[in-house]
């Protein structure tokens, strides 16, 4: 039986399903796999980002900082390799340490000071974004033949190229989709969505799962940054500005409560994929302008809310009803 | 709403780090406090904190009544930009000034009236509910401008953003003025009460006879004037409407000056004149940051550490600490044991 806590997931996949054939109808060239292969390629430093953002999400909280966390990931890797003679893999483990603990001192902050997390990780945007300004105002190009081995690696599908970059996402979504189901910190993350007080009356480890969530956010924006800079090819301090609301837009049309407990990593993939379908109909219609993008999404976006307000509603009267229904039974048996 | 030595008790830490903030200006750059009368307008570096700090100071007026419902309003900056290309093309257009700043307004207040219907007929959280709105809004912005940076030369739209009356430039008469009016009309009668009380609990308050609904709708009304107003002094500032750049995290600027003025994200007791100080401090630290001749990458990572220091100051936990400190402090307690015998003795 379909339940109640499913039904967002299943209109985001219906709407995505829709949205493509509609664009298939439209241009029969956009059901090409190189398409689809381009999708995931374009769509995969936000979709990594947009993976972190649902465990915030789910926990109730929100990050604001990510779009920053990728630029300071980018511009940090970009003079690292410029002005020493480290292995990117080194640069990408160190950067990755830093995002991690980065994100980790905020869910600190936000646990212990018993800050809200709009406001933390508001301070955190601009801190991160201060120091990538601090490392260099100027675009830095990446050039180094690790990077060209990594950009040349992909999977050819008759004339479409799965790119590296667009094989990790999927990777992480596979994993953020373990993490949240089958792992005990998943299950914190949504009972602590549910209700902080209800979660620490059951022995959920508030502060240890606060300060996990953070720091897996700021980690995944780290490896966000890696792939952004994969994609570019350079380090940018003013590059990826309000990308974390483009990752909010995604979980909120991937079916994630914005009030958190309920929702799906999977429902982020699709969000993500409806997205990039968005931009892609509109390069290839031509004459549609890029804003439509921003208003299309913020029309989705509140046609989803409108959804998940809607189901509420529906099952609030239901259980109303239940409710009043036993209450005349047992009226009825006295 | 309280006599006068509360309403100084209240804002009193706000001053405080204002005058620090002020007194760092005069320690980097001595003749900060200096203001010329030139031209028929008054020239100084503080009329320049004043002046410069009016797009937040508009802003944080009506975010202050906003949160004080507990709510929050992320699409301002959004607003900005929408008002100001209304303006720009009403202007354009070949339309006189009044009209373009009317357009603006109702533009501002259409937006405003869509997010207060969205929290108080729809019921969705308002962080939700006015994020559609800066998603979309800066689409609809340039939808307006037709993607381009609309430039303008009606001198009286233009007199809006830097013109003087008096000798006293105009963004500051305008956010001193409706301050004051919003100050007055809210404390003046039972309107600011019922504001917190919403904040404070909705539902109660309903209960208790409240026409939430209308008011909230309302306050966020006002938010969308009073960002279609500072929309209009920044097109007018810079002779254009920039559609992808007006406004741009000005919201958070507003949000940060409503939480430094002392004012619960929580909702309920606010205090609009101890925001409209923190609006000024945002602005003197942006003016430091600018008269110490920093290099300008170090601005963002300043200002960030200035506002975790001020909000990790303010926070719960610490007041908490403070308080328990003061408490079980050690040094209150021998003073209070040495003057009991002294009582005795004098007995």
């Amino acid at each position: 039986m379909i339940r109640a806590t499913h039904l967002p997931l299943l209109v985001t996949l219906g709407t995505f399903v829709l949205a493509y054939a509609l664009c298939g109808y439209a241009y029969p060239a956009m059901l090409s796999t190189r398409v689809i292969a381009n999708l995931l390629t374009d769509n995969a430093f936000i979709g990594i980002a947009a993976v972190g953002m649902t465990f915030v999400i789910l926990s109730g909280g929100i990050d604001l900082s990510i779009g920053s966390i990728i630029a300071f990931t980018g511009v940090f890797l970009a003079v690292i390799l410029r002005d020493t003679s480290l292995h990117p893999l080194v640069a990408f483990a160190i950067v990755l340490a830093l995002t991690t603990c980065f994100g980790a001192a905020m869910g600190a902050t936000i646990h212990y000071l018993e800050m809200p997390p709009f406001i933390v990780t508001l301070a955190g945007m601009f801190l991160a974004r201060g120091a990538a300004y601090v490392l260099s105002t100027e675009s830095v190009p990446i050039t180094h033949e690790f990077y060209d081995t990594l950009q040349g690696l992909y999977w050819k599908v008759d004339g479409a190229r799965f790119r590296l970059i667009g094989g990790v996402m999927v990777l992480t979504f596979i994993a953020g989709i373990l993490i949240a189901h089958r792992t005990r910190f998943g299950q914190n993350v949504y009972a602590l969505g549910g209700g902080e007080q209800a979660a620490k009356l059951m022995g959920v480890p508030v502060a240890q799962t606060t300060i996990g969530i953070y720091a897996l956010s700021g980690g995944l924006a780290g490896l966000s940054g890696i792939v952004f800079s994969l994609y570019t090819s350079a380090g940018y301090s003013l590059a990826t500005v309000g990308v974390e609301l483009d990752a909010i837009a995604a979980v909120v049309i991937g079916g994630t409560l914005l009030t958190g407990g309920y929702g799906f990593v999977a429902g982020t993939f699709f969000g993500i994929l409806i997205m990039g379908l968005i931009q892609t109909y509109i390069v290839f219609d031509g004459t549609l302008s890029s804003w439509w993008t921003k208003i299309v999404i913020g029309g989705l976006l509140f046609a989803f809310i409108l959804l998940q307000k809607g189901l509420m509603w529906a099952t609030q009267a239901k259980a109303g009803q239940a409710k009043r229904k036993k209450a005349t039974g047992f009226a009825a048996h006295s | 709403m309280g006599p006068k030595p509360s309403l100084l008790k209240r804002i009193l830490p706000q001053l405080i780090i204002l005058a620090a903030a002020l007194l760092l200006n005069v320690i980097v750059f001595p003749d900060f406090f200096q203001i010329d009368f030139r031209n028929g307008r008054l020239f100084g570096n503080l009329i320049d904190v004043l002046n410069r700090g009016a797009p937040v100071a508009l802003l944080c007026i009506g975010m202050t009544l906003v949160i004080a419902t507990k709510g929050i309003d992320l699409s301002v900056g959004a607003v900005m930009a929408i008002s100001g290309a209304v303006a720009a093309s009403t202007v354009v257009e070949g339309h006189g000034w009044g009209t373009a700043l009317l357009a603006a307004l109702l533009a501002g207040g259409l937006c405003g009236l869509w997010n207060g219907f969205l929290v108080a007929v729809l019921r969705i959280q308002p962080i939700v509910a006015t994020l559609v709105l800066m998603v979309a809004g800066r689409g609809i912005a340039q939808l307006v401008t037709e993607g381009k940076i609309l430039t303008f030369s009606n001198e009286g739209l233009i007199q809006l953003g830097s013109g003087t009356v008096f000798g006293l430039p105009t963004p500051i008469l305008i956010w001193v003025v409706l301050g004051a009016l919003v100050t007055f009309v809210v404390r003046r009668s039972a309107l600011g009460m019922l504001i917190e009380a919403i904040g404070i609990n909705e539902r109660s308050s309903r209960l208790a006879g409240i026409n939430s609904r209308v008011l909230l709708v309302c306050v966020y009304l006002l938010t969308g004037l009073c960002a279609a107003l500072a929309g209009v002094i920044v097109a007018a500032d810079i002779k254009g409407a920039d559609a992808n750049n007006a406004g741009l995290w000005l919201e958070l600027d507003a949000i940060l000056a409503v939480v430094i003025g002392g004012n619960s994200l929580l909702g309920g007791r606010f205090s609009i004149v101890a925001s409209l100080l923190g609006a000024l401090i945002i602005q003197s630290i942006n003016s430091v940051i600018l008269l110490s001749g920093m290099p300008p990458e170090f601005n963002l990572v300043i200002k960030a550490a200035l506002i975790l220091t001020i909000l990790v100051i303010q926070s719960p936990r610490m007041g908490n600490l403070i308080y328990l400190i003061r408490a079980t402090g050690p040094q209150p307690q021998p003073e209070a044991t040495r003057a009991r015998p002294k009582k005795e003795a004098t007995q």
